[in-house]
């Protein structure tokens, strides 16, 4: 990311000043909560300004943020938050250009979109708040629950399918940044996520973020927590072998490495009235 | 009203033959040699599924007058060989009048043809071929089918030089060479128009695709981002976009599906550059959730739908006017939005500089129908014209206070900031929401915004361009897209017939310019509306917004033979 030029910095702005005045629609003790404090530290410590921010979100509990923030925000369908926000950034480079949302959104309606995303390495942080969960239609399973999880009337003998393996899959689909962070470890985020906004191209941030509702049980999750043992790596050979490894519980930087980053030039040479040339007899 | 005989001096020429026989090479300098020899010509083309090679037939209609549509039949038809040309005899009617040009050492001429009562000549045209350093036969026949035609030898040339001139090696030595030879083959060594100056037209003339004209119209419109997934028959629309939007500081995305393209237009969009999708029928019901993102955000985005035969994969070369519907009704939810039809391939220029315009304007999703006949055909025509008005999206650059992205005005247009802009911060949503952008599932918020997005499209002024209208007398003929140019021509002869009649065609279909369509139909006594589908999907949806009488009748035919002037007037007479 670009240097932000000293005349545009608002010196005075602090965390709460990114927030909005829309109260979210969250549960009581929704980890959400805790990434959106994480979002608004992390945009004033790099001293952003509020309007040369733009969040990006499909559907979801977790795609209820931009509204929370006072930046620019797209809440749109379901699972197509990535490409939005890569038309925004191919359109408007200048723009910081975050996406947010959780499991389901981002990994099963959305899941061809986060495989092109990661390859095409657009300056973009996306955040993916996972709880396991599809809260917002009332607990049914993820990509990312377990196989045996009985609990979703919907899935009463569980999935009995192989977990979604977030890290694994940016990586082998060509992601430039990967880490986790985890909601119940607030400073540890915000640190994450200004690596992923500083970091040139597309930055994946998967996010840990426990679902009080419909999974109580995720509150052992800060119990089963470690920081990652090996990492970080911009070794993608030493980076799969420690994804293999991933117990799904290790936090911090993953793997970070400096790839081609896609941004058209937006630079004009021609106007329009100069192509009828090509035309006439 | 032109003189109805004058399209009798249009000359219609088939050329077919299997892969790499090169039908579709010797059409493109058919066409540049007529284009050369100072008149207005039509290419179409068919091909088979192959995706490399296979048969393919290029159709040419040329003559003094705008051509608008291919004719009921054709004067000559040239066999390069007859490999698979039972598949191209529905497109390729011959009678008793028509010639049948072929090599004398060929195949025979299948029965399929020769039953019509066409004459057939055949010319030593491999062997002469064969005489020549890279010499073909297809150019030899071209040379021929020049001179039968009455075009100069030096218009052919010309033709040659233009299209494969910049091939490599003795490419084009060899053709012109076949080209005389064949030119001589009929006429003994004589010039048909003699060597004397070709009668140029004064006025200025282009050679342009519909796919072609709809991205010049998209770049005159301000388009300067593109999101696309490749598909048959809008692909070459986008590969002209692709290096032209560079030119002009935009760019080209080549999406990974459609639903990503629609999302990526409305995201460029959002951040104030005007933005453009391109796709045919399968593409445009994938797009649909995300057009509905589009309608409820107001974000304006443009969707060129290239249509072909459906449903489903359908035929993917071939041309149909069946999208009608899912353009007009496949959004969820009540979600106005904007469809407009090309009439012809330089009106592809107009209306998609239109439609851009409109929908920066308005804030609004437009749904641009062209088809494979207006998007793959080639055409020698007048310059096309350009939109000349001022219609700017309504940018906030310095909001007050109480800025508010979804205000409720009177015109149902409200103020929009561009990410950048200090003090505009709004999130734009899919959710319904009040005039802030604050997600509301109020009953008055809903209703509020559900009524302002209908007004602002309801009640604009169009102005002139919703359609044009030739003619004045009491039978009309009604209709919409490609379907024009048949429909302009069966008006015209039946006028010629003692039967004034005049044609209406719709460039605006949605929302329905209900005061000039009824002021168009003012005075008619009969109203047929022709349309290339099987449902007569125009007719019904022009019934519900009661914008027909009882009596109107429908004339409605699915691809992919396209429409003909012929059959419109046969179904004219049955009406009557």
């Amino acid at each position: 990311m670009a240097a932000v030029p000293e005349t545009v910095l608002s010196p005075t702005l602090r965390a709460k000043d990114y927030k909005s005045a829309v109260s979210p629609v969250w549960c009581p003790g929704c980890g959400d909560f805790a990434v959106l404090s994480a979002v608004t530290k992390a945009l004033a410590y790099l001293k952003l300004p509020k309007e040369e921010v733009a969040i990006v979100s499909g559907i979801g509990c977790s795609s209820r943020l931009p509204a929370y923030i006072d930046g620019y925000g797209f809440h749109g369908v379901h699972g197509r938050a990535l490409p939005l926000a890569s038309g925004l950034k191919a359109a408007r480079p200048g723009l910081t250009v975050l996406v947010a949302g959780g499991d389901g959104d981002g990994f099963s309606i959305g899941g061809n979109h986060f495989l092109h995303a990661c390859r095409r390495n657009m300056d973009l942080t996306y955040i993916v708040m996972d709880n396991e969960v599809y809260g917002m239609t009332k607990g049914q399973a993820s990509p990312t629950t377990q196989p045996d999880w009985e609990r979703s009337k919907l899935t009463p003998h569980g999935t009995g399918i192989r977990r979604f393996q977030p890290p694994a899959i940016a990586l082998a689909a060509g992601a430039s940044f990967i880490a986790r962070g985890f909601a119940g470890d607030p400073n540890g985020l915000t640190k994450l996520l200004v690596d992923a906004i500083q970091h040139p191209g597309f930055a994946f941030l998967h996010v840990l973020s426990p679902c009080q509702t419909f999974r109580p049980e995720q509150k052992e999750w800060k119990h089963l927590v470690h920081p990652c043992r090996l990492g970080p790596t911009d070794n993608p050979a030493q980076a799969a072998h420690l994804m293999q490894m991933d117990d799904g519980m290790a936090l911090g930087t993953l793997y970070a490495q400096q790839l081609p980053v896609w941004q058209p030039a937006n630079h004009a040479t021609a106007s329009p009235a100069d192509f009828d040339q090509e035309f006439r007899i | 009203m032109d003189n109805p005989e004058t399209h009798a001096r249009a000359t219609c020429i088939a050329i077919t033959g299997s892969g790499g026989s090169g039908a579709v090479t010797t059409g493109l300098i058919l066409l540049a040699a007529v284009a050369r020899a100072g008149h207005y010509g039509l290419l179409t083309r068919s091909a088979g599924p192959q995706i490399r090679g296979g048969e393919s037939a290029a159709m040419v209609r040329f003559g003094p007058r705008r051509v608008e549509c291919m004719g009921d039949r054709f004067d000559i038809l040239v066999g390069l060989d007859w490999s698979n040309v039972d598949r191209f005899v529905d497109e390729l009617p011959l009678d008793a009048r028509s010639l049948i040009l072929t090599d004398a050492k060929g195949e025979p001429v299948p029965e399929v043809l020769t039953r019509s009562g066409a004459a057939v000549r055949q010319l030593p045209l491999k062997e002469i071929a064969d005489g020549v350093a890279d010499g073909r036969l297809n150019m030899v026949a071209l040379g021929t089918l020049g001179a039968l035609a009455g075009l100069p030898l030096s218009a052919l040339e010309h033709g040659a030089r233009t299209t494969i001139g910049t091939k490599g090696g003795n490419l084009l030595q060899g053709a012109l060479q076949c080209i005389g030879a064949g030119y001589r083959l009929t006429l003994d060594g004589a010039d048909a128009a003699g060597d004397a100056p070709i009668s140029l037209a004064s006025a200025e003339r282009w050679n342009i695709s519909g796919n072609e004209a709809a991205g010049l119209g998209a770049l005159r419109g301000g388009v300067r981002f593109v999101a696309a997934y490749p598909i048959t028959p809008a692909s070459e629309m986008l590969e002209w976009l692709a290096p032209h939007l560079e030119l002009v500081g935009g760019s080209l995305l080549q999406a990974e599906d459609e639903l990503a393209s629609v999302n990526m237009i409305i995201g460029a969009s959002f951040g104030g550059v005007p933005s453009l999708t391109a796709t045919s029928g399968p593409g445009l019901s994938l797009m649909m959730e995300g057009l509905g993102l589009a309608v409820a955000s107001e974000t304006p985005v443009v969707v060129a739908n290239v249509q072909r035969g459906g449903p489903s994969t359908g035929i993917p070369t071939k041309s149909e006017q069946s999208d009608l519907n899912i353009a007009l009704y496949g959004l969820h939810g009540d979600a106005p939005h904007l469809v407009l039809a090309a009439l012809s391939i330089p009106d592809c220029a107009l209306t998609f500089q239109w439609a851009v315009r409109l929908a920066e304007h308005l804030q609004a999703t437009a749904i641009v129908l062209s088809d494979q006949l207006l998007g793959q055909s080639r055409a020698i025509v007048d310059p096309p014209a350009q939109f000349r008005g001022a219609l700017e999206r309504w940018v906030e650059h310095k909001p007050a206070d109480d800025y508010r992205r979804y205000a409720v005005t009177a015109d149902g247009i409200s103020p929009m900031t561009l990410p950048g802009t200090p003090a505009g911060m709004y999130t734009a949503d899919g959710l319904e929401h009040g005039p802030k952008g604050t997600p509301s599932s109020m009953a008055r918020d809903h209703q509020a915004q559900l009524a302002k997005r209908l007004r602002k499209l309801r009640d604009f002024d169009y102005g002139p361009q919703w359609g044009e209208v030739r003619g004045t007398g009491p039978n009309c003929l009604l209709t919409w897209g490609s379907a024009a140019g048949a429909v302009f021509e069966a008006a015209e002869r039946l006028t010629g017939a003692g039967i004034p009649t005049r044609a209406v065609a719709l460039r605006l279909i949605a929302p329905l310019p209900q005061r000039d369509l009824a002021q168009a139909l003012d005075g008619v006594s009969t109203i047929l509306v022709v349309e290339q589908n099987q449902g007569g999907q125009l007719f019904h949806y022009l019934h519900a917004e009661q914008a027909l009488p009882p009596w109107a009748r429908s004339l409605a035919r699915p691809g992919p033979l396209p429409l003909k002037p012929g059959e419109i007037v046969q179904a004219c007479s049955e009406v009557d």
